[in-house]
């Protein structure tokens, strides 16, 4: 489970960054978006990775994280989730009006001179 | 601060907060009522923020520590102001202060939700300075930038939303780099709250350190992203030179979060006296500072335009503050922090001051129809000449070609600013920078003189372009028509400098407040204290007596 963590995370991470530094708009977009969801995972993978356990303390059974898996991880992500997804919108607003603006979609609103 | 003064402290977070909410209620327009509740809002913030300056001046370790949700330490989100939280409020305060004065003038009508932007922002600089939670830090770091993202394209036009477009995206990958660091963080020490991460720091295992040191380091960099340290500053002087004049002046003290952010959570995680990662990332801190020092200089001494002189100085100022910070050295910081609050006043007011002499040379290439001009200051040349005073041939009066009373205030107080802004004497600038240049002499490090070098070759830099400016927009035009300016868009200016006048004036003491702070900062042990001794109230008993 590790092995799939860590890959997932790594190849998104390795397109979201290539995808950043690419001239075009949309494309840093989409690159942003990859780059967030591999942190998302990321923070997730930090409380410790755990199979058929839940966050939630049931009653009989000793608070401690043999027995549950870390809650807080879980929580930030639930953060970062939301507030990710907030900012990428903004991003995208601002990204149209730049294209209606300069009538292309390259980053610096004007294609390069060769 | 005990009692129900404690709950004083979470007051600059909620009061933005709810103005903001408010003014959404309120609608697209009613302008003139969201402008007078925006003014009452911000002017309380600041006088709150001076009363809890006063309240944690007193005694050297004075700590106000609140507990908003009344979870106990290391698991629910703490607040805690400390000299200096409450040394950015003030300054916060001020510069928000100065900055809607200005935008009252005409930039506020340039869109219909500023007001609304202005208060989510001063929320996330307050709550920024007040947290003691890294996680936290984040969320209000997110709520600064997001306001600050509407308000770098008030006023539109394609320069701003290119810029804007090149800002957000710098922001959002330095954001990610935060969530990183945190996510290191948490999983090497298992705890978010500041204080007790730098209580566990010495237990993690040695297997670790390495880890460790990584999260620490890329949360630096999503810090100094902030800080625009040299090479990561290439999107400040487009962003902040493309931002309408208020909106710039506001931005001056952003950059200030990073370096704040900084300075809290390495003299918190990596005292002197830490073992084995003491001081770690200092070298780094100092060199990166001292780089960024000398490209803020240059940028300086080749800028054309006062806009980009001024995010230029920023960006200096930046520099010194991290260089400065770097050496862990008490004194040097104490200097650096009177420096910071100098400066910072300075940069806001010379973002205010671009527009007006813009807007001057504008009237001397061809007058354009500007405001109503209601408010404007008396302009001499369009005086009628009083009775009884000699006229020459052309009924010219006599006494010599009258300077405009715009004129000598916006001179005035460019040479005032470009004074600060370089170091000279005998303002603010002079003062801290001298403070900081007899630290430096104590260190006997090679870092140290090259820093003292470059202090000094900086400032004759700044001086030299300030110069060039200064002749270019005050001393070249033949004939001077006078600008117009109104009052309310000079008080700002007037007030900014104010402020760093009676920095000065009280030098003694504001000097002396500094280094305490410095002093309490690298002597992290009070702080952990304060935080780890602070009791969730006790639960209501349900029927009884509340």
């Amino acid at each position: 489970m590790e092995v799939v963590i860590s890959l997932a995370i790594g190849v998104m991470a390795g397109s979201g960054v290539w995808l950043v530094l690419r001239p075009r708009t949309f494309q840093v977009l989409i690159g942003l978006s990859l780059l967030a969801y591999a942190i998302n995972l990321f923070i997730f993978s930090v409380g410790s990775l755990a199979l058929d356990k839940e966050p939630i303390v049931r009653a009989g059974v000793a608070a401690t994280l043999e027995n549950y898996t870390d809650p807080l991880p879980q929580s930030l992500v639930l953060t970062a989730i939301v507030i990710g997804f907030a900012t990428t919108a903004l991003f995208l607003v601002v990204l149209l009006a730049l294209r209606g603006l300069s009538g292309g979609d390259h980053v610096d609103g004007e294609e390069e001179r060769p | 601060m005990t009692g129900t003064l404690s709950h004083l402290i979470v007051v600059p977070v909620l009061l933005p907060l709810a103005t903001a909410a408010l003014m959404l209620l309120l609608g697209e327009g009613r302008r003139p009522i969201k402008a007078m509740v925006n003014l009452l809002s911000t002017v309380t913030g600041l006088v709150l923020a001076l009363y809890l300056l006063w309240q944690v001046q007193g005694a050297p370790s004075a700590f106000g520590v609140y507990l908003p949700g009344n979870w106990s330490v290391p698991f629910g989100i703490v607040l805690v102001l400390d000299r200096l939280s409450a040394l950015m409020l003030v300054l916060t305060g001020c510069i928000g202060l100065a900055s809607l004065l200005y935008a009252l003038a005409r930039w506020h009508q340039a869109g219909v939700y500023f007001h609304v932007l202005f208060q989510l922002q001063l929320m996330g600089l307050y709550g920024a300075f007040l947290t003691a939670d890294l996680f936290n830090l984040f969320v209000f770091f997110e709520v600064l930038l997001a306001a600050s993202y509407g308000l770098l394209l008030h006023g539109g036009g394609a320069p701003r939303v290119r810029a804007g477009l090149h800002y957000i995206a710098v922001n959002l990958v330095a954001s990610l780099l935060f969530l990183i660091g945190v996510a290191v963080l948490y999983g090497v020490t298992g705890t978010l709250n500041m204080a007790d991460i730098a209580v566990k720091l010495p237990l993690v295992p040695a297997g670790d350190g390495g880890l460790l040191h990584a999260g620490a380091a890329i949360l630096a960099i999503a810090f100094l992203a902030k800080a625009a340290l040299w090479p990561l500053n290439f999107w400040l002087p487009g962003t902040y030179g493309a931002a309408s004049a208020p909106v710039a002046a506001l931005f001056a003290i952003l950059t200030k979060v990073g370096v704040y952010a900084v300075l809290r959570l390495w003299t918190l995680c990596f005292p002197a006296d830490a073992g084995g990662s003491a001081l770690f990332g200092s070298g780094a801190l100092i060199w990166g500072g001292v780089l960024t020092l000398a490209f803020g200089a240059v940028g300086m001494l080749a800028s054309q335009q006062l806009a980009r002189f001024a995010a230029y100085s920023v960006i200096a100022s930046s520099g010194t503050l991290v260089a400065a910070f770097g050496f862990g050295a008490p004194a040097l910081a104490g200097g650096a922090l009177f420096y910071l609050a100098s400066s910072t006043l300075a940069g806001a007011a010379l973002f205010l001051l671009v527009e007006l002499l813009e807007r001057a040379r504008q009237v001397e290439l061809g007058p354009e129809a500007l405001d109503d001009g209601r408010d404007v200051l008396t302009t001499f040349t369009e005086a009628e000449p009083p009775p009884g005073i000699n006229l020459d041939d052309e009924e010219e009066v006599l006494i010599g070609r009258a300077i405009p009373a715009a004129l000598v205030f916006l001179g005035l107080t460019f040479t005032v600013c470009g004074l600060v802004v370089s170091g000279l004497p005998p303002l603010s600038g002079f003062v801290a920078k001298l403070a900081m240049l007899t630290a430096l002499i104590d260190l006997q490090r090679p870092a140290a003189w090259t820093l003292f070098a470059l202090l000094l070759l900086s400032g004759l830099m700044a001086a030299t372009a300030l110069l060039r400016i200064g002749m270019r927009h005050f001393w070249t035009a033949e004939v001077h028509a006078s600008p117009r300016l109104r009052v309310v868009e000079t008080l700002p200016i007037g007030l900014l400098l104010a402020v760093g006048l009676a920095l000065v004036l009280n030098g003694e003491a504001a000097l002396d407040y500094m280094q305490q702070t410095a002093i309490s900062l690298h002597t992290p042990a009070a702080y952990i204290d304060a935080v780890f001794s602070v009791r969730p109230l006790p639960a209501a008993v349900p029927g009884g007596q509340p």
